[in-house]
C-alpha cells in the first residue's frame, strides 16, 4: 500500500531531511511569533494594565473628591441650619418684641385716648351744667314772678335762693 | 486516508505496520522516495503557516480591549505565560514565555493533523520532529544553567544532591544518567510514542472494520463497532493532543527551572 515500502524505515530513527524540515519551519515560527507578535503582546499587557490602574486611580480620585465635597456640603448645610435656626430664633423674639411694644403703646394710646375723651365729657358736662344753671336759673325766677306775681328783682337775693335751690337739686341729684 | 481508500478495493492491508506512516512524496520531482516534499513536511510548513498567519493577523494592530482574535492569540500566549512559565519559573520565566509558547502552539498544530480529516496523520508521529524539539530543550536548559552558574557550579548543582559522602558514588551517575542523558530523550519519545500509537489506533480500528466486512458480511454489525470505536478514540486523540504539547511545555519550562534554581 506505501509505495515508498522499497525502502525500509525504522520508526525511532529519525529522517534527517524532515529534521532539517521540522528545524527550518520551527526556527521560522520562533522567528516571527518572538520578534513580531510576543514582545507586542507584552506591551500590550502592560499598557493594559497602566491603563486599568491608572483607571483605578482616577476613580480613587474622583471618588475622595467627591467625598471631600460632600463633607463640605454638608458641613455648609449644618451651618446653614443653625444659622437659619438663630435667624428664626431671633425673629421670633423680635416679633415678640414688637409685638409687646404695640401692645404697650396701644395701651397707652388708648388710655390716653380715654382719659382725653374723659376729660372732654367733664369739660362739656360742666359747661353744660354751667349753662344750664344760668338758664334754669333765669327761668325759675321769671317763672317764680309770674306765679307769685312780684317781680323780685333784687339781684343779690334773687341769685342767693337760685343758687341754694339748684345747689339743693344737685344734691339730691348725686344722691 | 491512504489506508482507508485502499480498503473499499478489494485487498484490506490488515494489520496496519510501521510503512503505512511513511507516505509518498507529493512532487514528481526526485522521484517518489524523495523525504522533502511528503504529506508529513507539507503539513508542517502548513502548519507553521498557519500559526504565522493568524497570529500576524490576530495581531496586526493591537488595542487594549482586544476583538475576537486578539483576544484568542492573547489568551493562548498568556496561558503559557501565566500558567507555564510564570508559574513554574517565577518572575523571570517571563523572559521564556515567547519561547515556550511558540512550542506549545507548533506542537499543538502539528500534532492536530492527527483527527482532521484528509491529513489524519499528525508529523509528531516522525522522531524526527520531536527529537529536533527535545533536543532545543534540552541545549536551551543547560545553556541557561551553565550561563547563570558557570560550568562547574552547574555541574556541581546538577549531579551532587545533598546526601552523605559515601551514597554520592551510586547517586552522581544516576543523577547525570536522568539528567543528561534521560531527560531529552524521554522528551522526544513521549511526544513521538503518543502520536504514533494514537494513529495506529486509529488505523488498526478503521482497517479493522473494513477488513471484518470483506472477510465475512455477517460481521458487519462487529465493523460498525469497530469505527464507532475509531469516533470514541478520535476525542480521546482530541485529548492526548493537548496534553502532550502541554506535557512537553512544562517539562521544558521544568528543567530550565531546574538549572537556574541554587538548591538541587
Amino acid at each position: 500500500m506505501n509505495l515508498s515500502a522499497a525502502v525500509e524505515h525504522s520508526p525511532i530513527l529519525p529522517l534527517w531531511q524532515e529534521i532539517v524540515v521540522g528545524g527550518v519551519a520551527f526556527a521560522v515560527l520562533c522567528f516571527v511569533l518572538m520578534k513580531f507578535v510576543f514582545p507586542r503582546m507584552e506591551e500590550t499587557f502592560k499598557a493594559r494594565v497602566d491603563a486599568i490602574e491608572g483607571g483605578l486611580k482616577r476613580a480613587e480620585d474622583a471618588q475622595s473628591e467627591a467625598n471631600k465635597l460632600l463633607e463640605q456640603y454638608k458641613a455648609q448645610l449644618a451651618e446653614a441650619r443653625t444659622d437659619a435656626a438663630k435667624i428664626r430664633d431671633d425673629a421670633r423674639a423680635d416679633a415678640e418684641e414688637i409685638r409687646q411694644e404695640i401692645q404697650a403703646r396701644a395701651r397707652e394710646e388708648s388710655d390716653r385716648i380715654i382719659a382725653a375723651g374723659r376729660e372732654q365729657l367733664n369739660a362739656e358736662r360742666q359747661q353744660i351744667v354751667r349753662e344750664l344753671r344760668a338758664e334754669v336759673g333765669t327761668l325759675a325766677v321769671d317763672l317764680a314772678g309770674r306765679i307769685v306775681g312780684e317781680s323780685l328783682s333784687d339781684e343779690a337775693r334773687r341769685r342767693g335762693t337760685v343758687d341754694r335751690f339748684l345747689s339743693e337739686l344737685e344734691s339730691t341729684g348725686s344722691r | 486516508m491512504i489506508g482507508q481508500a485502499v480498503a473499499l478495493k478489494s485487498d484490506v492491508p490488515f494489520p496496519p505496520e510501521v510503512g503505512d506512516f511513511y507516505l509518498p512524496s507529493i512532487v514528481p520531482w526526485g522521484g517518489l522516495d524523495s523525504l522533502w516534499f511528503t504529506k508529513i513536511t507539507a503539513l508542517v510548513w502548513v502548519s507553521t503557516a498557519l500559526i504565522i498567519v493568524f497570529f500576524l493577523l490576530a495581531y496586526r494592530k493591537p488595542k487594549l480591549v482586544p476583538g475576537k482574535a486578539q483576544w484568542i492569540a492573547e489568551s493562548t500566549y498568556g496561558f503559557v505565560r501565566n500558567n507555564i512559565a510564570v508559574e513554574m519559573l517565577g518572575a523571570r520565566g517571563v523572559r521564556f514565555a515567547p519561547y515556550l509558547a511558540t512550542l506549545l502552539l507548533f506542537i499543538v498544530f502539528n500534532n492536530l493533523w492527527s483527527i482532521v480529516p484528509i491529513a489524519q496523520i499528525s508529523p509528531n508521529s516522525h522522531i524526527a520532529f520531536p527529537a529536533f524539539l527535545a533536543l532545543i530543550s534540552y541545549v536551551l536548559f543547560n545553556y541557561v544553567g551553565i550561563k547563570k552558574f558557570g560550568f562547574r557550579k552547574y555541574m556541581r548543582n546538577s549531579l551532587i544532591p545533598p546526601a552523605p559522602w559515601f551514597v554520592l558514588p551510586i547517586l552522581i551517575p544516576i543523577e547525570f544518567f536522568s539528567t543528561f542523558l534521560v531527560r531529552p530523550f524521554s522528551l522526544a519519545v513521549r511526544l513521538f510514542a503518543n502520536m504514533f500509537a494514537g494513529h495506529m489506533l486509529l488505523l488498526v480500528f478503521t482497517l479493522g472494520g473494513f477488513a471484518m466486512l470483506q472477510a465475512n458480511t455477517a460481521l458487519a454489525p462487529i465493523s460498525v463497532l469497530s469505527w464507532l470505536m475509531t469516533i470514541a478514540l478520535t476525542l480521546l486523540e482530541l485529548l492526548v493532543i493537548f496534553l502532550q504539547a502541554y506535557v512537553f511545555t512544562v517539562l521544558t519550562a521544568s528543567y530550565i527551572q531546574g538549572a537556574v534554581s541554587e538548591e538541587h
